[in-house]
């Protein structure tokens, strides 16, 4: 979007608000919602895959090394995948 | 050139529905609607009408049918009545919202319970909120004519907005009429083919209905007032050009025999026809009365309220509906606060009537009128009269 969101006046919307930019609602920051946050202690973790399977935001992507990690601009924080990870590599700490 | 039937009004509606050429009809059947229904359904099944027919199984889901059509770009009509419109509720103003310009006849009828199926104006005033457009009709030819420019109206580039065509259920839906058909050529000039900008569509994606913050949400309810508010130049633009194609002209605020009057009824719907003949024989007993009628219900037209008022010293409204525990008529409700920094401004007395079906005769109205008259002078002390109840 060409202004920031809280400048956006009635006459900057499209007729009946209807979003023109394919997969635009990547750009909004859900991550800020977040009050917990997934730590991970990869020395444990198996690649399953399980917390990407499990993530209803489908913010978990894999690493470079292959490892599954939550994309954090994104992440929730429900928790979700720390419950579901079979090995216990990932713990939900309160954000600072 | 245009010939003269006689015609039961719903049938002649579905005739223009079919000559509007419509792609989509989704609707689900309701007394006093019914009849729509089933000759739209007569029409597509005979090949006469080629349109995708949904016989949806609710009017939640005819109304949400007609949103998928209308936001594919497609020409939709949809009609219902009373508990239908009222099942439709939550929808219609997902349609306003987002902008799709689906057609609506409702034949009004009065709400349950207890359980009636006659006609009166419950269920128009219990979606006055919803963002359509919505014309008032009298008679069988103001129908037609409003069903062929109410597709000109919603699919207009300026307004883009859904209209509820009403008319009284069974005072006009069962009604055997003459009407002046227009021929389907002429129709089909006159509303051009719908071409709805920004429809869904797998080349050119877009999102329908989104989930709008507490930063935008303001912006996009004050976009659609100026929208529904500014509609109002296209529907005289669209009335205007109907006047110079068929030569019939509709007005927001109709008046019948103003000149001089210093009282004025006030109607809308099939009723302001009975009240002219009461205002004819009121005028023969040497009265000063005339009547106006309320065309354009939304966006309300408030200049061409107070032009049609102008110079008159009492105004009785008659509603044909009841809000419960508040000011007793809804229209009455609002002309008040339309009036209420007029300066001088009429004495305004309120009436509530012929709910449920119930009749209201010429005698009917000259009794209104005369009472309205003393109420005028004498004050009620009331919110409104209640006309016609047994005590």
């Amino acid at each position: 979007m060409p202004k920031p969101d809280n400048e956006l006046t009635w006459k900057d919307l499209e007729i009946g608000c209807i979003a023109t930019t394919p997969g635009s609602a990547a750009a909004y920051r859900t991550g800020d919602w977040r009050s917990q946050k997934p730590e991970y202690d990869f020395t444990r973790c198996i690649k399953c895959g399980m917390c990407q399977i499990y993530c209803p935001e489908g913010c978990v992507k894999m690493n470079a090394q292959g490892y599954f990690e939550a994309d954090l601009y994104h992440c929730k924080g429900c928790g979700i995948c720390a419950r579901e990870c079979p090995v216990w590599v990932i713990s939900m700490k309160e954000e600072a | 050139m245009t010939k003269r039937v006689g015609m039961e009004v719903s049938i002649a509606v579905a005739e223009m529905v079919k000559m509007a050429d419509v792609d989509v009809v989704a609707v689900y059947p309701i007394t006093p609607q019914t009849h729509i229904v089933e000759h739209l359904a007569e029409l597509v099944a005979d090949g006469e009408l080629d349109a995708e027919y949904i016989p949806v199984e609710s009017e939640h889901s005819a109304m949400s049918a007609c949103l998928g059509s209308s936001a594919a770009g497609a020409r939709t009509f949809t009609a219902t009545a009373s508990q239908g419109l009222e099942l439709m509720h939550e929808v219609l103003y997902v349609a306003s919202g987002m902008r799709l310009p689906i057609v609506m006849t409702v034949a009004n009828r009065a709400l349950s319970a207890p359980l009636s199926i006659w006609g009166d104006h419950s269920d128009v005033m219990a979606v006055r909120d919803t963002g359509w457009i919505q014309i008032f009709n009298e008679n069988g030819q103001d129908v037609i004519d409003n069903t062929i420019c109410a597709f000109r109206i919603a699919e207009h580039r300026d307004v883009l907005l859904p209209v509820m065509v009403h008319m009284d259920g069974f005072h006009l839906s069962h009604v055997i009429e003459p009407m002046f058909f227009p021929e389907e050529a002429q129709v089909k000039a006159f509303i051009p083919p719908n071409n709805y900008p920004l429809p869904l569509h797998p080349s050119k994606p877009v999102a329908m209905g989104d989930f709008a913050p507490p930063f935008i949400y303001t912006e996009a309810r004050w976009a659609q007032e100026e929208n529904l508010r500014k509609s109002k130049e296209t529907i005289l633009a669209v009335w205007d050009a109907f006047a110079k194609e068929f030569g019939r002209q509709y007005k927001p605020v109709e008046s019948y025999r103003t000149e001089g009057a210093k009282t004025l009824l006030f109607t809308m719907g099939s009723f302001s026809e009975t009240a002219m003949t009461a205002i004819d024989k009121l005028r023969d007993e040497g009265l000063n009365v005339g009547l106006v009628r309320l065309r354009l219900w939304r966006p309300f037209p408030f200049e061409e309220l107070r032009e049609a008022v102008k110079g008159a010293e009492t105004l009785i409204v008659l509603d044909r509906a009841l809000s419960t525990g508040g000011p007793g008529g809804p229209v009455c409700s609002e002309i008040r606060s339309a009036l209420y920094n007029e300066n001088p401004r009429p004495k305004i007395v309120s009436f509530v009537g012929g709910l449920g079906g119930r009749d209201i005769t010429i005698a009917g109205f000259e009794e209104i009128v005369k009472r309205g008259m003393a109420l005028a002078v004498k004050g009620s002390g009331k919110e409104f009269e209640i006309f016609g109840v047994r005590e």
